[in-house]
């Protein structure tokens, strides 16, 4: 019966050609503006380290007080006295301090000139916390950390521009004239969003060149190339006055394990905290924050709110193109009261009527959502217009958003075809024949 | 011709569904037009923002350095390179910079009035330069004088160096002091010590143009310091009338003969105005056009929905309205017929929708922080819906005003 309904269906479609192409433009629109907008949503508000994303935390510490932090909320970053007590305790099962920093790097071949290069200074935990994949080599040790040696981890992308994509574990690097040792090359590895800088970063900058330790680059007494934020009177001028002043510039993680973990590091930071009130460097009481990655990416906005408010206006639209075929399928319908008005003298039942004129909707959201798969595969390659290109170039089209689309579009206008079909299998049979 | 309300509204009962759904469509069209038409509005104002900067001939380098420096090193190349960009036969004028408004972000500190103030006054961006970045930028002094060459002194990597004068943005001085007197006067930019405002500009845009921005638009200050930073320095140039083009071709090349250790990023390392403009305003530019296409399609989706459901309403109603024409009703009578009906809708329709369009911008308001929806958007948005009901209804009454009389003794 299905198959018979569904033939019906698509026969029906060419019997109103006006009503019918103004439903399928109406399905097609309404379901492209919303899939479009929403690959982007989806984009920026995905989970970028999914299985591990309720382990990894970044400790915050108030280190500015209630009359100068923001809404009492502790600055996002942590200043480096901090950073270095915390990184100290060894306290989490592993932890990382991070900056990024931007250097030169020869390409080497014919070409003279540097060409610049962004990283970050990292810990060596900072690999196997953050399940970065790796091409050849690895990660440093701890022992590197300790002995603040100059090795480096590049990415494949600068990998590929300085050894043509070949195994370069041992070669030599020279960023800012010095000399680093290769120690492993990354796979295609660069969360979006990039959770882990969200104090520096958006959460959607240009893919990493290279990890180095965070000890070397202290040593090499290199600024930061992100965010530097400070409160108050500023009278530093040299490296180790900034060093101890309040400007906070450091990104920390820590891994933990289990709700005892967090809750024991929740205890140690407001200890921590407690410390430092006692010892005369805080004037308030402890306030800090240990959020976890989903909680850190709401708490820094990474959704962009222009893709929040094109979603919801776009969704909008697709409830008015729903309204609108409400309409269109009641007069599409009841145009043909005459006929079911003779299918139901000839014996059929309300509810077979009901799932003809369902499965009818059905073949008007099919045409809609083949319109609007065509419409959304246009716009998504064009959604640079509308969104910033670092964003907009997230967005794709693949296997799930084709299902979605198609899906979506049928079960919308099925739904919305549950008044008129119902108005359809109620057409009084009697009335219908003694016009005729 | 009188309006025949109350028949209308009686055949309108035997409509119920399709009136209300006529009716709903119009209410949430009006909604989200009014919404989408505001945010637009919002966004074109923020891209017509004036920069104060002489943008048809002003570019921007971004030049970084390639090897580890110390500030005096850095302080000498920095002066070689202004040399020679000054020195090129398009080039207006060259000044340092650490940042360039509509950069998107960079520099600001809070401001106070006096030392020991905790609670900010207000907060400000921070442009350094020298004696040569007034005339750069092409930005207009409207009080006081611009920098001596003595005052500008050399702000090394990540110091926290607060020179004893500064020139600041009208809006600034009129924020600190707004009874005019700013010139002469001083603040305090998070140092321990003043700096006196030497001169005013009207107007300096800040660097960034997001929403954090918006409280302090227009505030900005400038300190004479020459950004001799170990990581790297932005050059401002202003090339001489008609010669951008050939300036930003022969910048890059004089930098480079000066000293090959640098990195200037061959795709965004020299921008001109027109794209930092560009690209400090995409994201408004993309809403703007995404709210103007949905609002264009909706509006059309809405036309045609009129269109198909009264083209349906006239094709059932074709004996009636032959039984009218019969009885003495002229063409002109059932056209009315139509026109009125639909506007009798519309103005349902419009009533739902004005209270639906506040009530969505009210939540907006808590979500986003957007502006008040202004209630001109409303009545220009009820006003345009319900012309283009009329507008829609029209070829479906037309051709219900030609049903012929005749077809009132057919099929009976």
């Amino acid at each position: 019966m299905f198959a018979y309904y569904f033939q019906l269906g698509l026969r029906s479609l060419r019997r109103n050609p006006a009503l019918t192409a103004l439903m399928v433009m109406a399905i097609g629109f309404g379901v492209a503006a919303s899939m479009i907008t929403y690959s982007v949503f989806r984009a920026v508000s995905g989970n970028p380290i999914p299985d591990k994303s309720a382990q990894l935390f970044t400790p915050q510490i108030d280190s500015w007080g209630p009359q100068q932090n923001v809404k009492g909320e502790p600055p996002d970053g942590l200043d480096y006295t901090d950073a270095m007590a915390l990184m100290r305790t060894h306290e989490a099962k592993r932890q990382t301090l991070l900056y990024p920093v931007q250097m030169s790097v020869m390409p080497g071949g014919s070409s003279d000139l540097p060409i610049a290069a962004n990283g970050y200074a990292v810990g060596s935990d900072f690999f196997p916390m953050f399940e970065v994949t790796f091409l050849y080599g690895s990660g440093w040790s701890a022992q590197d950390d300790e002995s603040r040696g100059s090795d480096v981890v590049i990415t494949d992308q600068l990998n590929q521009r300085l050894f043509g994509g070949a195994d370069s574990v041992g070669r030599t690097v020279t960023l800012n004239g010095h000399d680093y040792r290769v120690v492993g090359v990354t796979s295609h590895w660069d969360p979006r969003p990039r959770f882990f800088d969200l104090f520096s970063t958006d959460g959607f900058d240009d893919a990493s060149d290279f990890y180095m330790p965070f000890t070397r680059a202290l040593d090499l007494q290199m600024r930061t190339g992100g965010r530097n934020s400070c409160r108050g009177k500023l009278t530093f001028t040299t490296w180790d006055g900034w060093l101890q002043s309040n400007c906070v510039w450091i990104t920390s993680w820590v891994e933990l394990g289990s709700a005892a973990e967090v809750a024991r590091y929740r205890r140690f930071l407001d200890g921590y905290a407690a410390d430092q009130q006692r010892a005369g460097r805080f004037n308030w009481a402890p306030n800090v924050r240990l959020r976890d990655v989903v909680q850190m990416l709401d708490h820094e906005h990474v959704v962009p709110p222009e893709s929040r408010i094109s979603l919801i206006v776009a969704l909008a639209f697709f409830v008015i193109c729903l309204v609108n075929t409400i309409g269109l399928l009641l007069a599409k319908f009841l145009r043909r009261a005459g006929e079911i008005g003779v299918r139901r003298a000839l014996g059929a039942t309300r509810r077979e009527i009901y799932a003809q004129y369902l499965i009818e909707a059905g073949t008007v959201g099919l045409a809609g959502g083949v319109l609007g798969l065509l419409l959304t595969a246009v716009g998504v390659s064009g959604v640079g217009i509308l969104f910033q290109p670092q964003i907009a170039r997230l967005a794709h089209l693949d296997l799930s958003l084709i299902g979605l689309t198609m899906l979506v579009a049928i079960v919308a206008t099925m739904i919305a075809a549950f008044y008129p079909a119902w108005r359809a299998a109620n057409v009084q049979p009697a009335w219908q024949l003694k016009s005729n | 011709m009188s309006l025949q309300i109350k028949p209308i509204l009686i055949a309108l009962r035997r409509h119920k569904a399709g009136t209300v759904l006529i009716a709903l469509q119009i209410a949430l069209t009006l909604a989200i037009v009014c919404n989408a038409l505001f945010i637009i509005h919002q966004r074109l104002a923020n891209m017509s923002d004036v920069s104060g900067v002489d943008e048809a001939n002003v570019f921007v380098i971004k030049n970084q350095w390639a090897v580890d420096q110390s500030t005096q090193q850095v302080d000498a190349q920095v002066r070689a390179d202004l040399l020679a960009l000054r020195q090129l036969p398009g080039v207006r004028d060259a000044a340092p910079a650490s940042g360039y408004p509509l950069q998107g972000g960079g520099w600001d500190n809070f401001v106070t009035m006096t030392p020991d103030q905790v609670e900010p006054t207000t907060d400000s961006a921070v442009y350094t330069g020298d004696e040569h970045l007034l005339d750069t930028l092409g930005v207009h002094l409207i009080a006081g004088r611009n920098f001596h060459p003595d005052e500008v002194v050399e702000l090394g990597t990540q110091q926290a160096i607060i020179p004893p004068v500064a020139i600041v943005s009208k809006t600034l001085a009129d924020r600190l002091f707004p009874d005019g007197s700013a010139l002469g006067k001083s603040f305090y930019a998070m140092g321990a010590t003043p700096s006196t405002i030497i001169g005013i500009v009207d107007p300096l845009h800040r660097q960034g143009t997001g929403q954090w921005n918006q409280p302090y638009a227009g505030q900005s200050l400038i300190w004479p310091l020459r950004a001799d930073d170990a990581r790297g320095i932005f050059y401002i140039v202003r090339a001489k009338p008609g010669q951008l083009a050939a300036a930003m071709r022969e910048a890059p090349k004089a930098l480079y003969a000066q000293s090959r250790m640098r990195m200037i990023d061959p795709k965004d390392g020299i921008q001109d105005y027109a794209e930092i403009r560009h690209k400090a305003y995409d994201s408004d530019r993309g809403m703007a056009i995404l709210m103007g296409i949905i609002s264009v399609v909706l509006l059309a989706i809405t036309a045609a929905g009129i269109v198909g459901l009264t083209s349906f309403w006239v094709g059932e109603r074709r004996k009636q309205i032959g039984v009218r024409r019969a009885l003495g009703a002229t063409r002109g009578d059932i056209l009315n017929y139509f026109l009125t009906e639909n506007l009798l809708i519309g103005i349902g329709g419009v009533l739902v929708g004005a209270v639906l369009a506040i009530g969505i911008n009210l939540w907006m308001v808590t979500q986003f922080e957007t502006a008040r929806l202004s209630l001109t958007y409303v009545a220009t948005g009820v006003v345009a819906l319900l012309l283009l009901g009329q507008a829609a209804v029209l070829a479906p009454a037309l051709r219900a005003s030609h049903v012929s009389p005749v077809e009132a003794t057919r099929s009976v």
